[in-house]
C-alpha cells in the first residue's frame, strides 16, 4: 500500500525566546521590581548600613540626604527614635517575603486541592465546597484575622495562618471553574479513553493547563499576603514590637507624617512597587509560559 | 470464536429522552465495522457507552455489552480502565483538541505507553519514534518535541492514530476520525487506518455519517437512527440492495461525482417524520420494542 505522505514541519523559533517575547515588557518590569525585593531580603544584612533598631535620639528625624539637613551616614533619613529609615526598609522586605512566599503557596496548595475536587467530583461535594467558599467568602478577611491573633496570639505565624485560611477560597474558586471547563475538552476525555484514572487525568492532564492561570493568581496573592501583613502590623497584631516592617513603620510615621512625611511616604513607596512588580510578573509569566500562541 | 464486541439490548437514557433505544450489534475479531447514521442517531453514544465515557447526566437503562466475552458494564472500574487504551482504544474527532495542548507531543504517547506497557521513560520514547515511524510522520524525534498547535490537524490525527494502536489494541473505535479533517488528508488517514488495523489485527468499530467511506473500508455496516439499528449487513449489500426505506434515502441523498446533482434527493421529511414517530412509539411503557 503507497500512503506514506510527506508530512513535515517548520522549526519553530526557540520557544523560549518567544516566551520571553510574548511576555513584553511586563515581564521584564515586573522581573526585576520581585528581583529586587528577594535580593534586599536575602542579603539585608550585608545591604543595610545600620542595625535597624540602632537607636540615635541626638539624630532624630533627620531628612533624606538630598533634603537641607540630611546627614550622609543616613540615606532616606532616621525616623522619631533616629532609627536609620533605609535599613528599616531593607529588614522590612524579608517578613514581607517571607510572608507573600509561605502564605500564597499554602492558601494555594489548600485552594488548588480542594478546587480540582470539587470541579472534577461535581454533584455534593461540588455543592459542599462551594457552599463552604461563599460563607467563607462572605466573612471580612481583616476581622477574622484580628480573631485569630486574638486566639493563636499575636505573630508572623497567625499573620500567615489568617491569609492561607481565608484566601484558598480565591483559588479554589478559579480552579474549581477552570477544571470543570478542562474536564469537557476533547483531550480530557481522549486521556480518560486510554484508561487513566481521574487522579490521573487531573494531575497530568488538567493541572498543566492551569499553570498560566495559577501563576498569575499566586503572583497577585503574593501582592495581597503583603498587603495584609502591613495592614495587620499597622494595627500592630503582625510581628513582635521591635522587628521592622512596612506596616509599622507608616503606624509610626503617622504620627508625624507634618514633620517627617518621608517616614511615612518610603515604606508606602515600598509597598506599592513590591505589590506592582508581583502583578506585572505575574502577569508577564501567563503569556509567556502560554505555549499556544495567542496573536 | 468469541466476538470482539457484543452489543446486546442496549438503552441509554439522558433525562426523559431515550438516546439508544435497544441497540445490538456484534464485531467480530479483525472486522471493520461501520455505524452510520444522521447526526443525533446515537452513533457516538454507543462509541462512548462502550468505551464508559458517556456524559455523567445518561444512564445506561438496560442492556449489555460485552468485550472478548468480558460484561463491561459489570467489571471493577481498575479493571475496565486497564483495558482502556490498551485492548480498546479510541481514534477521537476532532484532532485539533484530542491532544493536551500544553503537553509535547512525546510526553502525550509516553505517558500512554507508560502507563499500560510499563516502558522506563527513554524506552517510551524510543517506541514513541517507532510509532510516529509508523504512521508516516517524517523526523518523527522532532515531532515529539514539538507542541500539538505546531503541527498540523492531519499530523495531530495521525498521533492520535499511533497512540490508538500503541498498544495492539484488539478493537479501535473510530469516532468519525476523517470529519475535522479535509478530503486529501481524509483519505491518507483511512488509508493508514486500514494499514494499522491489518498490521495489528484490531477490529474496528468505523463510526461515520459518510457512506462513502464506509463502502471503502467497511466489511460490514449498521445503519442507526433515533437509537435503532434499522438495518446491518455486508456493506456491498447494504450499499447495493438496502432494505429500508431510510438506507435507500441515505443513499439517494449522497452526492456522487458520476450523477449530476440534480438527481440528489435530501431524506424526505415525511419518511424522517415517520420514524420519529416509530421511535416515539416505542418508548411508551408497555410496547414492547424489537430487541
Amino acid at each position: 500500500m503507497v500512503d506514506i505522505a510527506v508530512t513535515s514541519v517548520a522549526t519553530p523559533p526557540s520557544r523560549m525566546i518567544a516566551g520571553l517575547k510574548r511576555g513584553g515588557a511586563r515581564l521584564w518590569i515586573g522581573a526585576a521590581l520581585v528581583a529586587l525585593l528577594v535580593l534586599t531580603a536575602l542579603l539585608a544584612p550585608m545591604m543595610a548600613l545600620h542595625d535597624p533598631l540602632e537607636q540615635d535620639l541626638l539624630s532624630a528625624q533627620l531628612p533624606p540626604i538630598w533634603m537641607q539637613g540630611g546627614d550622609p551616614a543616613y540615606i532616606l533619613g532616621t525616623d522619631s527614635l533616629g532609627r536609620c529609615v533605609l535599613s528599616r526598609l531593607i529588614y522590612s522586605a524579608r517578613t514581607a517575603v517571607m510572608v507573600a512566599l509561605i502564605a500564597a503557596s499554602l492558601a494555594a496548595l489548600i485552594g488548588i486541592a480542594l478546587g480540582l475536587f470539587a470541579g472534577s467530583f461535581g454533584g455534593w461535594v461540588d455543592q459542599l465546597t462551594s457552599r463552604l467558599i461563599d460563607v467563607w467568602m462572605a466573612f471580612p478577611p481583616v476581622l477574622l484575622s484580628i480573631v485569630l491573633a486574638a486566639v493563636i496570639g499575636a505573630g508572623l505565624t497567625s499573620v500567615i495562618v489568617a491569609i492561607v485560611v481565608i484566601d484558598w477560597t480565591r483559588f479554589a474558586r478559579v480552579v474549581r471553574a477552570e477544571t470543570m471547563v478542562q474536564l469537557t475538552r476533547d483531550y480530557a476525555s481522549a486521556a480518560r479513553a486510554i484508561g487513566l484514572s481521574r487522579a490521573k487525568v487531573l494531575w497530568l492532564e488538567i493541572l498543566p493547563n492551569l499553570v498560566p492561570l495559577l501563576v498569575t493568581l499566586l503572583a497577585v496573592e503574593m501582592g495581597i499576603a503583603i498587603l495584609v501583613e502591613v495592614i495587620l502590623s499597622f494595627v500592630g497584631i503582625s510581628v513582635a514590637g521591635d522587628t521592622p516592617t512596612w506596616g509599622s513603620m507608616i503606624a509610626e510615621g503617622r504620627q508625624i507624617v507634618y514633620q517627617a512625611p518621608w517616614i511615612m511616604a518610603l515604606p508606602i513607596g515600598c509597598i506599592i512597587a513590591s505589590v506592582i512588580g508581583l502583578n506585572l510578573l505575574g502577569d508577564g509569566l501567563r503569556l509567556a509560559l502560554d505555549p499556544v500562541q495567542r496573536s | 470464536m468469541t466476538a470482539t464486541l457484543t452489543v446486546e439490548g442496549l438503552k441509554v437514557a439522558i433525562g426523559d429522552a431515550n438516546v439508544l433505544r435497544g441497540i445490538s450489534l456484534d464485531v467480530e475479531p479483525g472486522e471493520v465495522r461501520g455505524l452510520v447514521g444522521e447526526s443525533g442517531a446515537g452513533k457516538s453514544m454507543l462509541g462512548r457507552a462502550v468505551l464508559g465515557l458517556l456524559p455523567a447526566n445518561a444512564t445506561i437503562t438496560s442492556g449489555h455489552i460485552a468485550f472478548e466475552g468480558r460484561d463491561l458494564l459489570a467489571m471493577r472500574e481498575t479493571e475496565r480502565r486497564s483495558l482502556l487504551g490498551r485492548r480498546i482504544a479510541l481514534i477521537p474527532q476532532d484532532p485539533m483538541t484530542s491532544l493536551n495542548p500544553v503537553k509535547r507531543v512525546g510526553a502525550q504517547i509516553g505517558s500512554l505507553l507508560r502507563h499500560h506497557l510499563g516502558l522506563s521513560t527513554p524506552a517510551a520514547l524510543l517506541r514513541a519514534t517507532e510509532l510516529l515511524t509508523e504512521v508516516a510522520i517524517r523526523e518523527p524525534e522532532r515531532v515529539l518535541s514539538l507542541y500539538p498547535h505546531e503541527i498540523s490537524g492531519g499530523m495531530r490525527q495521525r498521533v492520535l492514530i499511533a497512540m490508538a494502536f500503541a498498544c495492539d489494541p484488539s478493537l479501535v473505535i473510530a469516532d468519525e476520525p476523517t470529519t475535522a479533517l479535509d478530503v486529501t488528508v481524509q483519505r491518507q488517514v483511512l488509508q493508514l487506518v486500514e494499514r494499522l488495523r491489518r498490521s495489528h489485527g484490531s477490529a474496528v468499530l468505523f463510526i461515520t455519517h459518510d457512506l462513502g467511506v464506509v463502502a471503502k473500508i467497511c466489511r460490514s455496516v449498521s445503519v442507526l437512527h433515533a437509537g435503532r439499528v434499522l438495518e446491518e449487513g455486508e456493506t456491498a449489500d447494504v450499499l447495493m440492495r438496502p432494505r429500508h426505506a431510510y438506507t435507500r434515502a441515505l443513499l439517494a441523498a449522497t452526492p456522487r461525482a458520476d450523477r449530476p446533482a440534480e438527481t440528489l434527493r435530501p431524506v424526505p421529511p415525511a419518511l424522517i417524520e415517520q420514524l420519529w414517530s416509530e421511535a416515539r412509539r416505542l418508548d411508551r411503557p408497555g410496547t414492547a420494542g424489537p430487541a
